[in-house]
């Protein structure tokens, strides 16, 4: 199998859909001849043409709103958005039109779309290039959210949103476009949505995350090894629906949970997960849930991105924290 | 900018009419329809007074639009409709009761016995435009013979979606023909407020492609301009826009009193113009229409209203559990323990 990198992988899940249902196609800025910012769509119009692979005026509202009109017409639309803090204009479309086309028209319509963004900071960007506000779109009713954290799971969690029948919203964690590289079979085996994956089993804490912040979740699991302590990582994968029982199953045989995620804290998706816990799953737990995030400050620009964002130390510190609660 | 018209208030022909004026049946079906949805509209609005309908929105003086443009669409073309256009729904095939269960709260009503492919109701304004597009580009894509038709009002034009909208169909040359329904008014706010330009169809060249003037109480006049657009952008050549010049007689919604914003005066004023009296005349005047087919009519459009009703009004309510049945395709194990608790089958 091939090496390949994150944004290869995304690259190879978009070709395949392509390639096996003519409906497929795709529309962004700057995704044609140059294959998107980050390189996504990089010979694509080559392969498929430029009525398949569309080079749209520069509006994001309208992309998201063409995704609708097509998909309504039976087209599998996978829009690109540039940057995440770009998206804002497409929130409209997404929670008026997208979202509940099936249910306003009570199946008449639908709207089997992908709206695709990078996520997150880490890359250097300017500013409104590094957003991770991930909840607000997961608090939306009929809508999908999907965050792969590798190239195996960006392939196959992008190949199941564009055969999803209904509509999707797919973050790409741009730091890990180009850092995190992967064996990827170009089989075109999607991966399940709704669905959690356990990066790593352990008895004695739950780490949770998902996207780019996984990296950092993972190094923390291998320093608490070193301390003795057995760490399950979870990749959470899917944030709306998500899945829920892998989550209450864990904390259920370690008892203890971290939730570690990029976007600030207050009403982040971390939120979400720790009073789920509280309801479904009080009686297993040893201590409190801890979240480690981004803080409730705007996203720094580049010189203190990097101390916004959670860092190894402080998932282990937390971790740590966690475990010594009696 | 010119506008287009045929027929003047009072009936009188202004210049030689065009040639779908020449089919005594469709100029007698666009009367008809426009007394329905006349008489549909008092119906609806009497059952919001005794609380047996929701928030409505009148076409009071704009019949001519809806019903001149969705008359001159073909079944397969596709409509985008925003909350004004009742008229254009029940020409395609749409049910009275539909449109009330719409307006009374209850999604079936968007279910649309009509052309399955049609938009329902934008509520949001101008938010359908974007979707027009979207249509237009796919039935470019498959080289298919239909047209995408979008509807909004004037207070839509100040919004980028309908600018953003327009500006791809330009570039894409797509099947699609914008129509906004000016009525002078978005909500309170009159159209000098709205926008310093001096015609809404002008917004067209900024976008590349043409628009005109119509006469939006010349229900003449909206038909052979919606015709001529409709089949040349089925023919491959692109987008148009129509602004049909019109009023609203009407409150804006059951929920507004407009007058608060403007006077008794004006309002009767324009009165003098409506579509309806204006048809009528003309037909009354080519010796096409009596008093008798008048009474006829109203007795024809009493009785399919009332037995409309009659099914809005004793169609069973939803069980709300139901309400989770079009959240998505298949509905997530998630919130399969919610759809149970609301079903009353969880008691745990």
């Amino acid at each position: 199998m091939p090496e390949v990198t994150l944004v290869e992988a995304v690259n190879l899940a978009l070709g395949r859909a392509m390639a096996d249902d003519p409906d497929v196609v795709l529309l962004g800025e700057d995704i044609g001849v140059n294959g998107g910012v980050f390189r996504a769509t990089i010979g694509l119009q080559e392969r498929f043409g430029p009525e398949r692979v569309l080079d749209t005026p520069l509006a994001e509202l309208l992309i998201s709103g063409l995704c609708v009109g097509m998909a309504a017409q039976g087209l599998k639309p996978v829009g690109e958005i540039q940057f995440m803090g770009f998206i804002y204009p497409c929130l409209d479309q997404l929670v008026n039109h997208a979202s509940r086309m099936r249910n306003r028209t009570q199946g008449r319509l639908t709207c089997p779309m992908v709206l695709r963004s990078p996520h997150g900071a880490g890359i250097r960007a300017p500013e409104h290039h590094s957003e991770s506000t991930e909840a607000m779109l997961a608090h939306i009713p009929g809508l999908r959210v999907v965050m792969p954290s590798s190239p195996e799971r960006a392939y196959g969690l992008l190949l199941a949103a564009i055969r999803d029948p209904d509509p999707v919203v797919f973050l790409e964690p741009t730091r890990l476009y180009r850092a995190a590289k992967g064996d990827v079979e170009d089989n075109g085996e999607a991966l399940p949505l709704d669905h959690a994956f356990v990066l790593r089993e352990g008895r004695d804490i739950t780490l949770i995350s998902w996207g780019a912040m996984l990296k950092e979740t993972m190094a923390a699991a291998d320093t608490l090894a070193d301390d003795g302590i057995a760490a399950e990582v979870i990749d959470l994968a899917t944030l709306k629906p998500y899945d829920e029982n892998t989550v209450l199953g864990s904390v259920a045989r370690t008892g203890r949970c971290v939730i570690v995620h990029e976007a600030a804290h207050t009403g982040g998706f971390g939120a979400e997960i720790a009073a789920m816990i509280a309801e479904r799953g009080l009686s297993s737990l040893l201590a409190p849930v801890i979240r480690v995030t981004g803080y409730d400050t705007v996203i720094p620009m580049a010189r203190l991105e990097q101390r916004y964002m959670p860092s190894v130390g402080r998932i282990v510190a937390a971790a740590r924290k966690t475990c010594q609660y009696n | 900018m010119r506008r287009r018209n045929y027929l003047a208030p009072d009936g009188a022909i202004i210049r030689p009419l065009p040639s779908c004026a020449r089919d005594a049946k469709l100029l007698i079906e666009l009367y008809r329809s426009m007394v329905l949805l006349r008489l549909f509209d008092r119906k609806a609005v009497a059952l919001q007074r005794t609380g047996r309908l929701g928030t409505y929105a009148v076409s009071l003086g704009q019949e001519a639009v809806s019903v001149g443009i969705a008359s001159a669409m073909r079944q397969e073309d596709v409509l985008l409709p925003s909350y004004r256009d009742n008229g254009a729904l029940l020409w395609r095939g749409v049910k009275p009761e539909e449109i009330l269960l719409f307006w009374g709260g209850d999604e079936r009503g968007n279910q649309f016995s009509g052309p399955v492919h049609d938009f329902p109701f934008c509520v949001p304004v101008g938010s359908q435009a974007p979707h027009a597009a979207g249509v237009a580009y796919a039935l470019k894509l498959r080289k298919q013979p239909r047209v995408a038709v979008c509807l909004f009002g004037d207070g839509a034009t100040s919004k980028g979606d309908v600018y953003e909208a327009m500006n791809f169909a330009g570039v894409h040359k797509l099947p699609l023909v914008f129509v906004v329904t000016n009525n002078q008014w978005a909500i309170s706010v009159p159209l000098r407020l709205q926008t310093a330009s001096e015609t809404l169809a002008q917004k067209a060249i900024a976008a590349g492609f043409s628009g005109e003037q119509v006469d939006g109480c010349d229900v003449v006049a909206m038909r052979a301009a919606a015709e001529e657009a409709i089949a040349a952008a089925r023919d491959g050549n692109g987008p148009h826009f129509i602004e049909a010049v019109t009023y609203r007689l009407g409150d804006h919604t059951t929920s507004d009193d407009a007058l608060r914003y403007r006077s008794a005066e004006e309002v009767q004023a324009h009165w003098k113009e409506e579509p309806i009296a204006r048809l009528r005349s003309y037909l009354v005047g080519q010796k096409m229409w009596t008093k008798a087919d008048e009474e006829r009519l109203a007795a024809e459009c009493h009785e399919r209203i009332e037995a409309a009703v009659q099914r809005y009004l004793t169609t069973p309510p939803r069980r709300p559990e139901t309400m989770f049945d079009n959240l998505y395709a298949e509905l997530p194990e998630a919130y399969a323990a919610q759809r149970r608790e609301l079903a009353g089958e969880d008691d745990a």
